[in-house]
């Protein structure tokens, strides 16, 4: 799928969490993925995947260093879609 | 913020297990009595969840070597492989691992885990990109975060999906490290090796092969899952450990000359104590049993087919394939603790596994064989099983 802008790509990460935290949650751009959403290591790592499969990219775990939002994880993974 | 107050959600979570009863975190084998034997609290029971595949802690030549350098070399190396700690002993292995693999190179670690951070992290530099499976050992995700590489998952044991991101590198792919382990540990799964072996030949590529648990295991002579499946010249390196076949603590690198060079650029070879002397010489004295015969490698298959269709037949969810390492599936945590403690009731400790050490978020009771279980041993535990549906 194509990600014309970085709202869409921003709507889709929150789509996928939504299919991965525990029921009643709600995901916002600034929600922190570990406090605030409880998402565990093995989550983290499902989501990854989601979006690789989704973007067709390969996405460095290295990123996750720092990345603690929604927001933060697609402005790591933006400059990615094309450059593969 | 005080200093432990990071864990608190860690904290929270382990107390669930600790409430009654023992602590399958950290269980206390109280006296080992054989490689198949032991006691918790006023328990005897059969260890069915240990990674000593050959049965061979309690060799009798193996123990005989080790006390003789106990008392010929001292309780220990005192120093670093590159300053005080290198004695004739490890020179002597690290040459009998050589000749026993027939490559040129191997370099001995302080333990398995130690191998694979010294190896990986001083290759996977961050001008690297390493490609892992998924389900990797946490010492290859260290050793690969120490370096500083650029770290690319694939899914486990899924060899497409590898293609797919040598395809994605481009030029890139030529110098990627590929890393996968022969048998894995968790699930009992191998690596697709020749498909991977494929990948690299029209990609490029290295690749890295962890046989920790196929080691002594697979293969005519016991070198592991690369010797199984015929694909030794395109492996880069093997990496393996002493303290699982070979019965005692110590990891190795193995592969061609220009390894060697590692001895000098390896952190995690250079900044810690060399193995003790006593283990180095069990070790030798274990390695000797892998090369000289098939007859353990035989018992030890034989009671991975027994335990493993015991267990099928009682309908457990088990590993696809048959291994020396065989997981039971479990709902969830809490089904698994209190299966974990009715096993240990009824005389059977197997690993009691969560994730993240379990993957795919699985609760896992692994069990695992080794050549010294006898029939009656392998049927005292389905029988325990067995029980438990009862």
């Amino acid at each position: 799928m194509a990600m014309e802008n970085k709202q869409q790509l921003l709507d889709y990460v929150i789509d996928c969490l939504g299919q991965l935290v525990a029921e009643g949650k709600t995901v916002k751009p600034d929600s922190d993925l570990v406090n605030d959403l409880g998402l565990e290591s093995v989550n983290v790592m499902r989501l990854l995947m989601m979006l690789e499969d989704e973007l067709d990219i390969s996405i460095p775990i290295n990123i996750l260093m720092n990345v603690k939002t929604p927001e933060q994880l697609v402005a790591a993974i933006e400059p990615l879609i094309g450059e593969q | 913020m005080g200093l432990y107050d990071k864990f608190t959600r860690f904290v929270e979570e382990r107390q669930k297990f600790q409430v009654s009863g023992i602590n399958p975190f950290g269980t206390c084998i109280d006296e080992i009595y054989s490689a198949t034997e032991g006691r918790i609290g006023d328990k005897k029971i059969i260890l069915a969840g240990s990674n000593n595949y050959l049965g061979l802690t309690f060799d009798a030549e193996a123990i005989q070597e080790s006390q003789e350098a106990l008392r010929l070399q001292g309780t220990g190396t005192t120093g670093s492989r590159m300053a005080n700690g290198t004695f004739g002993s490890h020179l002597a292995l690290e040459q009998e691992i050589a000749a026993f693999f027939d490559l040129p190179t191997a370099i001995v670690f302080s333990t398995g885990y130690t191998a694979n951070l010294g190896v990986i992290s001083a290759l996977a530099t961050p001008d690297a990109v390493v490609i892992i499976d998924e389900d990797s050992h946490a010492s290859i995700y260290d050793a690969c975060a120490l370096g500083g590489a650029q770290i690319i998952r694939f899914r486990h044991n899924d060899a497409k999906d590898l293609e797919r991101r040598m395809q994605r590198l481009g030029e890139k792919a030529k110098e990627a490290i590929i890393i996968v382990e022969g048998i894995y540990s968790m699930l009992g799964d191998v690596a697709p090796l020749k498909e991977i072996v494929d990948i690299k030949r029209r990609y490029g590529g290295y690749i890295l092969v962890d046989e920790a648990h196929s080691f002594g295991v697979m293969g005519e002579k016991g070198r592991g899952l690369v010797e199984d499946l015929g694909v030794e010249a395109d492996i880069d390196i093997i990496l393996g450990t002493f303290s699982k076949s070979l019965a005692a603590i110590g990891g190795f690198a193995v592969g061609g000359k220009q390894l060697d060079v590692l001895r000098y650029c390896s952190r995690p070879y250079i900044f810690t104590a060399s193995p003790s002397p006593a283990s180095i010489a069990s070790v030798r004295a274990s390695l000797r049993q892998v090369g000289h015969s098939t007859a353990l490698r035989e018992k030890l298959w034989s009671n991975a087919h027994r335990l493993y269709k015991g267990l099928a037949e009682l309908g457990y969810k088990l590993g696809e394939r048959v291994s020396p390492v065989v997981p039971v599936m479990i709902e969830s945590k809490e089904a698994g603790l209190e299966m974990w403690r009715a096993l240990v009731e009824k005389g059977v400790y197997v690993n009691l596994v969560l994730p993240p050490a379990a993957p795919f978020g699985m609760t896992l009771l692994r069990c695992s064989v080794n050549a010294a279980h006898s029939d009656e041993q392998i049927d005292a535990i389905i029988r325990a099983f067995a029980e438990l549906k009862a």
